[in-house]
């Protein structure tokens, strides 16, 4: 199968600090790619280029015109605090305006009763916003998910995760995830690659069992990782 | 006088209502400090129009707040400083500049505004432009409000941001010019801020907002200009004054949690 998406000999700079270094990798439709790494390291950074909001050289090709659908990092219900929007009124800032029954149809899959649309978005949980987030991106039924760091800091509750709600959409629609994440347990479980980078310029790519490895992850992380593969171990 | 008065309110309510509006979209932490620096670009406008005996002071501020929020456009591309950051330089060129023109034993209209004395030919201008601007808003409305969310999710949406910023500040700078009639170059701001933070203390949802937020617009132009003409004082400051009065009223009915 061709390639959703290649990228050859990416670099992105800030002024003189290049953040990504002749960077190189493919991914197909349907695939699950993790971008693991250390704060700093260039994630978010990465995820926003392939996005087309940085300047970059070298070449990022998509294969076909396709419906991307984004979790920005840090987005929270604090972020909306300034504006009395409910759940409905965000919906209805999309571009065609979906049905009240489309909305209600994805809010249930992401596990939130319809009475939540009436609700002021910034008094929802933290748990209740990702989920309702999550549901702002799927309804548009994107073939390609750009999702940054979304478990950070929120517990969203019940025996789900942000992670399995998604791989059972992926399951579902034929979805393609980028992931920025730092919990290994779901790159195990769920990426088909990993690609990892590191804030002294050291890039790997491969599947899970490939990449993480103690001595591949002392690599990436430095000595904080050790933590986790004792973590690890112990399970 | 009783003739005069009509002219006022007409434009009062006009001016003070699309302020309202527009305010329920400036009031992010971003862009509430970006419409005080536009209005004290007026004053420069106003300056000129006084030393040049021009019949109506808009022909000097128009072009003013205009060329300003172009300016705050293109230097926020160019720079990629923060918006309010342009603003307080524009602030500073606007203030600074007047200071050294404004003729000041003339500059009551700039600094308190000139309903009182607005004419019919002025007065069917504002209705005009608060219609159109009232419709301009209205277009970009939804677009706006999830650039002020996050911008990042604004263009994953297929919207131009660059493209909408350069609209809503051309609004911005049309509705500050017309603030300038009712209150004046120096407290613009308060027209656009202080209906809708009245109104999102009483509100959870977005249309009851937007609602609310013209209502207050144009019952405190309504009730400064009456109280204005009753006890003689000048009308800008007392619809501004009628505006705050609304927002202390409207905290006793808050809906918002507060965290």
């Amino acid at each position: 199968m061709n390639p959703i998406l290649e990228v050859k000999n990416l670099n992105v700079s800030f002024g003189r600090e290049k953040v990504i270094d002749h960077l190189s990798f493919e991914v197909r439709a349907g695939e699950i790619l993790t971008i693991l790494g250390p704060n700093g390291a260039g994630k978010t950074v990465l995820l926003r280029t392939l996005l087309g909001f940085l300047p970059y050289e070298g070449e990022i090709i998509w294969q076909q015109k396709l419906k991307i659908g984004y979790l920005p990092q840090g987005l929270t219900q604090l972020n909306v605090k300034d504006f009395p929007l409910t759940v409905l009124n965000f919906f209805s800032l999309k571009n065609p305006i979906p049905s009240i029954e489309e909305m209600i149809k994805y809010l249930n899959l992401v596990g939130l009763e319809k009475n939540i649309l009436s609700k002021t978005m910034g008094n929802l949980s933290g748990g209740q916003f990702q989920r309702m987030l999550l549901a702002w991106v799927l309804i548009s039924h994107p073939q390609v998910i750009f999702l940054d760091e979304p478990e950070t800091g929120i517990d969203i509750g019940g025996e789900e995760t942000i992670y399995s709600l998604l791989y059972s959409s992926w399951q579902k629609e034929k979805l393609t995830i980028f992931l920025v994440t730092h919990d290994l347990n779901i790159v195990y479980k769920h990426s088909s690659y990993v690609l990892c980078l590191s804030r002294k310029g050291y890039q790997c790519f491969g599947t899970p069992k490939e990449i993480l490895s103690p001595k591949m992850l002392e690599e990436i992380f430095g000595s904080e990782i050790k933590i986790y593969a004792h973590h690890k171990s112990l399970k | 006088m009783i003739y005069q008065l009509i002219l006022a309110l007409i434009s009062g309510i006009f001016i003070s209502g699309v302020a309202g509006y527009l305010g329920t979209l400036m009031l992010s932490k971003k862009m509430s400090v970006v419409a005080g620096p536009l209005s004290h670009l007026a004053l420069p406008g106003v300056a000129i129009a006084l030393l040049y005996n021009f019949s109506d002071i808009a022909i000097g501020v128009f072009p003013f707040t205009i060329i300003g929020a172009i300016l705050i456009w293109l230097l926020q591309k160019r720079t990629n400083l923060p918006m309010e950051n342009l603003a307080a330089i524009i602030f500073a060129t606007g203030v600074g500049t007047a200071l050294l023109f404004l003729p000041i034993n003339k500059a009551e209209e700039a600094l308190v505004g000139k309903i009182m004395e607005i004419t019919f030919w002025e007065t069917i201008i504002i209705v005009a432009l608060g219609f159109f601007v009232f419709y301009f808003i209205k277009k970009l409305y939804l677009k706006m409000m999830l650039i002020n969310i996050n911008e990042d999710l604004a263009v994953i949406e297929g919207i131009n941001v660059s493209h909408y910023n350069l609209l809503y500040l051309l609004s911005i700078a049309i509705v500050v010019s017309l603030g300038v009639y009712l209150v004046g170059g120096l407290i613009t701001a308060a027209l656009i801020a202080i209906p809708a933070a009245a109104s999102r203390n009483i509100s959870s949802e977005l249309r009851s907002y937007k609602f609310w937020a013209v209502i207050f617009g144009i019952f405190s132009a309504i009730s400064g200009i009456f109280l204005a003409y009753f006890f003689k004082l000048p009308a800008g400051p007392m619809v501004i004054v009628s505006s705050i009065f609304i927002f202390l009223i409207s905290l006793l009915f808050q809906k918002q949690q507060t965290s």
